[in-house]
């Protein structure tokens, strides 16, 4: 028997997409939408986020980790396709090339994320509360920045867990994938607006 | 109609496998009813380009001429396509032909689909049934397995969908979707199905199966209209569950 290993990576990568990232993504923005309930609450919910116990060992095992090796394989994915969505201009054919386009957008965006919000706060240099994000969003090209990247994050989740399904082979008929591609629409509206609603208090705090 | 009128076509050209492409322009008289194989058939007979000059007749490949060998696939006004069934009077003119890039040019309009046979080896896409003495009649099929098993089998390894598949490309070892919906099409047939791991395992070698990333292009652009997303699918939850057999063990795992 030939090497299966590429089958086994590509079948991790589309698992930890979701589990735990995916996951991850969703508290994520559930916690961050405390700060439209008021600065003492978001800090309060940051504040108990990064007081559970060997909170660096599961950021680690559970964030870090899974979003290197998916970001690592990722990179290669995109840059083994060829995008055709001018010739074949197919809804899925441009989902495809918006997944692979949002992937490569969210490394630099979580790169700089993580350097800004925890690397920072890790030496000691800052603190995270509101008034860190409300710093840091009060720049007009750092809220874009950050919208982009939270709707792309959102995005690449909503649709990868389309992909999710269809590659663990529980979507098989047109009409299931179908059905699945609004459930994920929704999964997206509703995700964005927790994110987006987050970052436009932070930046303008209403 | 009195005057004859012109069909254009404009080919992209190959002298060889390593030779530079380059368009050339053709000016073909209109015959009702034709298609681009009889306009190709009528520039070999008069191999003279629309400056006026004698060139060399442009190549192709074809065979059945009625849409089930799938040798002729092009590239024909930007969709992968059969030239034999491309109707001259459906196409918007100029029209362009161009070879399937995907796969290696072997000149002009003619491409080399081994890797399309080399995929059907690497998912053993037969029924082993030799030996040296009859074993009697095979079980038998359920009908309604055979009416979805049949269109599966109206695959003709033309390679449209290999062309249109974002993931097939130099940079890439995908195996393309139409050897996956083969693999599904043994593994459905009752003695097939006797050998459905080896299937399953040939499908989760490097390159194989992993390599789909759901653009659904393929299912678009089938000739026949095979359900080859449905194929990937179901072919994902197999070869999962054999992962799973193969790791953890199992009587059935191989």
């Amino acid at each position: 028997m030939a090497e299966q290993r590429e089958f086994f990576f590509r079948r991790l990568h589309s698992l930890l997409g979701v589990v735990p990232i995916g996951i991850f993504l969703v508290q994520h923005l559930f916690v961050n939408h405390f700060a439209v309930y008021g600065e003492e609450e978001f800090n309060k919910a940051a504040g108990f986020m990064a007081g559970l116990p060997f909170v660096l060992v599961i950021e680690t095992l559970v964030i870090y980790l899974p979003i290197l090796f998916h970001a690592v394989l990722g990179v290669y994915i995109v840059f083994t396709s060829r995008y055709s969505t001018r010739r074949y201009g197919f809804f899925r054919n441009w989902m495809f090339a918006l997944q692979r386009f949002t992937g490569i957008y969210l490394v630099i965006f979580i790169a700089w994320h993580i350097w800004e919000t925890r690397v920072q706060v890790g030496l000691g240099h800052a603190d995270v509360d509101y008034s860190l994000m409300e710093g840091i969003l009060s720049s007009t090209p750092m809220f874009i920045f950050y919208l982009l990247g939270v709707i792309s994050a959102v995005f690449h989740f909503a649709n990868g867990l389309w992909s999710f399904l269809v590659t663990w082979g529980i979507t098989q008929t047109p009409k299931s994938q179908r059905v699945s591609t609004y459930f994920c629409l929704i999964v997206f509206l509703v995700v964005s607006y927790l994110g987006v609603r987050s970052l436009i208090t932070f930046a303008y705090g209403v | 109609m009195a005057e004859q009128s012109k069909v254009t076509f404009i080919i992209t050209r190959q002298d060889g496998p390593d030779a530079a492409p380059y368009e050339e322009t053709f000016e073909v008289p209109y015959r009702q009813n034709m298609n681009v194989i009889s306009a190709l058939m009528e520039i070999r007979k008069n191999p003279v380009n629309s400056k006026g000059e004698q060139t060399t007749p442009v190549m192709w490949d074809m065979n059945c001429l009625e849409e089930v060998c799938g040798a002729c696939s092009m590239v024909i006004n930007g969709t992968a396509r059969q030239s034999c069934a491309a109707l001259v009077d459906q196409l918007e003119q100029p029209i362009r032909l161009e070879p399937m890039s995907t796969f290696p040019i072997v000149r002009d309009l003619i491409v080399d689909r081994e890797r399309m046979f080399d995929a059907l080896k690497q998912v053993k896409a037969w029924i082993p049934i030799d030996g040296t003495y009859d074993l009697g009649p095979g079980p038998r099929m359920p009908e309604n397995k055979r009416q979805w098993a049949y269109e599966l089998s109206k695959c003709m390894t033309c390679g449209v969908c290999l062309e249109a598949c974002p993931n097939v490309n130099d940079s890439s070892n995908f195996i393309g979707p139409a050897a996956i919906s083969q693999a599904r099409l043994f593994n459905a047939h009752p003695t097939g199905e006797m050998n459905a791991s080896e299937r399953l395992n040939g499908l989760m070698e490097d390159g194989g199966i992993d390599g789909c990333g759901n653009s659904q292009n393929c299912v678009q652009v089938c000739p026949k209209g095979i359900p080859l997303t449905t194929s990937i699918a179901a072919m994902n939850r197999a070869t999962n569950i054999q992962a799973f057999k193969n790791f953890f063990g199992s009587d059935t795992a191989l």
